[in-house]
């Protein structure tokens, strides 16, 4: 085959690539050029390029194997997400404001709960959620910061228009996978990046040292971080030996550590070796047994009050996801008007609050053109998408939404923007959303770009690896291409 | 540097070397019982003996066969198979990805699955043989990878550590099945002139091909391989990789890489001292077998030292 963008057409959606047929966006245009210029022999060779690079790197994920070690095969598509470097400034800022906000408002429900006395959101919203953790009241981390990492994944409307869709503040992941990704492109397309000036991401791994280094108790040149996995059947394990890898920082479990007079403290060959900074990839209730789940085996008996005592630092804090949560969500911009007195920069998808009764009328009556979700689910799980449900499913719904209003948020269904994938015989149109990691410290970061998911599956919104997701590497670029595209 | 992760690359190591060896072992009693006449002086029984796994043998197989003990050594689900080992090797190099080089953990990746699928082959000769080789081979080129391509760190120290302790029993093992069996040796039959002689040459000569031996040894030893020379040298030999006394070198030269080692080194000089103990008494009848199993008790207690110093540091509730 050979691309033909004549013949491209994403019909109502907005493509990011492709204004319409036979016209890349000028950003793009570069890329379409070059891709439109292969032949079927070149084509061929790139994506033997890929698969073999992606094999080599494969090995990597046989991890990924549920303790049944099958190689799983790494679904990435080979053409680059490309957005422009003057649109991905304005994003950053709001990231960043979003993030910054989002701290403030967790700080304040652990400590002053201003929120609540001005009547901002009510504190029944905030107390009842699974994710408070009343044991942190009073607590003051270092900078105030309570989510030091956080993946906040946005979508693009039919407009083109980013907008965010949620903001995960617990253990977010797939920051590896958008390294890979990149290391991939770079060997299969290196004349590519000649041509373009693409914002590098690998720094990424330094940021996150540097930001985790900010956090540090003990003020010494070289603090002692730690990478903390719930071990080697988690899904998410290669990322964890990837990140620690990257940072020279050491990858442990929980049995590697011991608590001993309110400090952490890791087994080592040379005996044991205080440790200052945690970047925790275990859950909230698991991490101590005696301050949460008395019933974790991965978690380090004292760890919460080591914490308490302000003797290490834990990232993120426990208690962040308290803001982490869909109803919570619809505050944000709510909380950035509070907290920082700046209007929000990016948008949120518009949402309806089952708590508030006009609100629940409005989607009771209208449960056929809108996406329910629960609020404190992820990866998709116990949604009803109203216009594919049938009538009996979305009764069910409703009744579920009667019984507990608190746990539900309706939002209309979003036309997610396309990108092209490269199909079996042609370049064809698939929905994407984004992911960026925000770090906060002593400083913040964002990388430029992040994780781009796509919807292998044609015409599908799913774009979870589990259920026919794959990823794409996503380029900012800047300079003379941006012009063109800006002007 | 981890206690758990010192701890798991030692491992992966002597469960890697022993793949390796029990490989060889494979291969050469296939090539020695095709040499020797009398199956009863010298037979696959006596591979059992070496490898000691008496008692989990005799529970699923009746007889000491080509047959059974291939895929008892090779192919079963049992503690001592090859592809448990390489199994075993894997899923300790798994967890201590990151502080090895990438290539070798792909290698040892690599190596299990291949034999995961091929395993089941165990039993046929041909293949077997192949097989045997292919190990012994990647076994090599994973070494070789971590020789050329890791720091010598404290986590090279480990793998220096494992492999030479591995080595060492092993080659002792060796060095007393010989022995055993050259004190048992029938009277010169007058039916059949140098009878014994030959069996003799052979036996010594399969002993040394299961440490891939003989080249060196026959640089280093002019004359007909006999059991008096091979026990010197596979115990004593200051120069050949395999030999015990090279092992116990190897671990005192990496102590010190690693805190606190005084327990481990005096054992390893203690160790050392039982060897020269040995070379006195080498032919002395009897007394070697009670030799080698003074040195094995010693190799025990160096393991023990080595798990109590840097797998399990003190402190703790």
């Amino acid at each position: 085959m050979q691309i033909d963008w004549q013949s491209y057409n994403s019909g109502a959606f907005h493509d990011e690539m492709i204004a319409g047929p036979g016209m890349p966006r000028p950003i793009a245009a570069g890329l379409a050029g070059y891709l439109a210029s292969l032949d079927e022999r070149a084509l061929d060779e790139k994506k033997l390029a890929a698969r073999l690079a992606i094999k080599t790197m494969g090995i990597s994920f046989t991890v990924y194997s549920d303790g049944q070690n099958i190689d799983r095969e790494w679904p990435f598509d080979l053409i680059p997400r490309i957005i422009s470097g003057r649109e991905w400034e304005t994003t950053r800022r709001g990231l960043e404001q979003r993030v910054r906000a989002l701290n403030c408002f967790i700080h304040d429900v652990y400590n002053d709960q201003k929120v609540f006395r001005d009547k901002i959101i009510d504190p029944a919203l905030i107390l009842d959620s699974v994710n408070f953790r009343p044991q942190c009241r009073g607590i003051e981390p270092l900078h105030r910061v309570w989510a030091h990492i956080c993946g906040t994944d946005l979508i693009r409307d039919e407009h083109g228009r980013f907008m965010v869709l949620e903001d995960n503040l617990r253990v977010p992941s797939g920051v590896s996978y958008m390294l890979e990704n990149r290391r991939v492109t770079k060997r299969v397309f290196p004349e590519l990046f000649e041509n373009h000036e693409i914002l590098p991401v690998t720094e990424y791994s330094q940021e996150l040292f540097d930001m985790l280094a900010s956090l540090s108790p003990r003020k010494q040149a070289h603090p002692e971080i730690v990478v903390l996995t719930p071990g080697i059947y988690n899904s998410a394990y290669f990322e964890h030996s990837f990140l620690a890898q990257r940072m020279g920082a050491e990858l442990v479990e929980g049995s590697d550590l011991l608590v001993e007079n309110d400090c952490v403290y890791m087994r080592t060959i040379g005996g044991l070796a205080r440790v200052d900074v945690i970047y925790r990839r275990i859950d909230d209730l698991f991490l101590d047994p005696v301050a949460f789940n008395a019933e974790s085996v991965l978690g380090v008996p004292g760890l919460f009050g080591a914490w308490v005592k302000g003797n290490v630092s834990l990232a993120n804090a426990p208690g962040a996801g308290v803001a982490d949560d869909k109803i919570v969500y619809t505050y944000v911009p709510d909380f950035i008007k509070y907290y920082l007195d700046e209007d929000p920069i990016l948008p949120n998808v518009p949402s309806y609050r089952c708590c508030n009764d006009a609100e629940r009328s409005h989607v009771l009556a209208n449960l056929d053109r809108l996406v329910v979700k629960p609020a404190n689910e992820s990866g998709g799980y116990g949604m009803l998408m109203g216009h594919q449900a049938s009538a009996a499913e979305r009764e069910e719904f409703a009744a579920r939404i009667k019984a507990n209003p608190r746990n539900y948020l309706a939002q209309p269904l979003i036309s997610l923007s396309t990108v092209p994938i490269l199909g079996e015989t042609a370049a064809e149109p698939r929905h994407v959303d984004l992911r960026p990691f925000i770090l906060q410290g002593a400083d913040s970061y964002v990388t430029p770009g992040g994780l781009t998911r796509v919807a292998l599956v044609k015409g599908s919104y799913v774009v979870n690896s589990s259920q026919g997701g794959g990823s794409k590497d996503t380029w900012v670029i800047t300079g003379a291409e941006d012009a063109v595209a800006g002007g | 540097m981890l206690s758990r992760v010192a701890e798991r690359i030692y491992w992966q190591t002597r469960y890697l070397e022993r793949a390796e060896n029990t490989a060889r072992l494979l291969n050469v009693f296939s090539n020695l019982l095709l040499d020797l006449p009398d199956r009863t002086i010298f037979g696959w029984d006596d591979l059992v003996r070496i490898t000691g796994i008496g008692e989990s043998f005799a529970s699923q197989y009746q007889t000491a066969d080509e047959t059974n003990l291939a895929r008892f050594l090779i192919s079963d689900p049992c503690d001592v198979s090859i592809s448990t080992m390489l199994a075993m090797a894997r899923e300790n190099a798994r967890t201590v990805r990151e502080v090895m080089p990438t290539e070798a953990f792909e290698g040892i990746n690599e190596l299990h699955y291949h034999i995961q699928s091929t395993a089941g082959q165990a039993a046929e000769r041909s293949a077997r043989n192949e097989m045997l080789e292919e190990i012994i081979e990647n076994c090599q080129r994973i070494f070789g990878v971590l020789a050329g391509t890791m720091s010598r760190d404290a986590g090279y120290a480990f793998i220096r550590m494992g492999r030479a302790l591995e080595r060492a029993d092993m080659v002792s093992r060796m060095v007393d099945a010989g022995a055993r069996k050259l004190f048992a040796l029938p009277d010169a039959d007058p039916a059949a002139p140098g009878y014994a002689e030959t069996y003799q040459s052979i036996l010594w000569m399969n002993v040394l091909l299961s440490q891939s031996a003989y080249q060196m040894y026959r640089q280093h030893v002019r004359r007909r391989v006999n059991g008096e020379d091979v026990i010197g040298f596979l115990l004593h030999n200051e120069e050949f990789p395999r030999s015990v006394n090279h092992n116990l070198t190897t671990i005192r030269k990496v102590l010190p890489k690693l805190p606190n080692h005084g327990e481990v080194a005096s054992l390893v000089a203690r160790a050392r001292r039982e060897l020269e103990k040995s070379r006195a008494a080498e032919l002395a009848e009897h007394a070697l077998p009670q030799q080698v199993d003074d040195l094995q008790i010693r190799f025990a207690a160096i393991h023990d030292a080595i798990a109590r110093t840097w797998f399990l540091p003190k402190g703790g509730k």
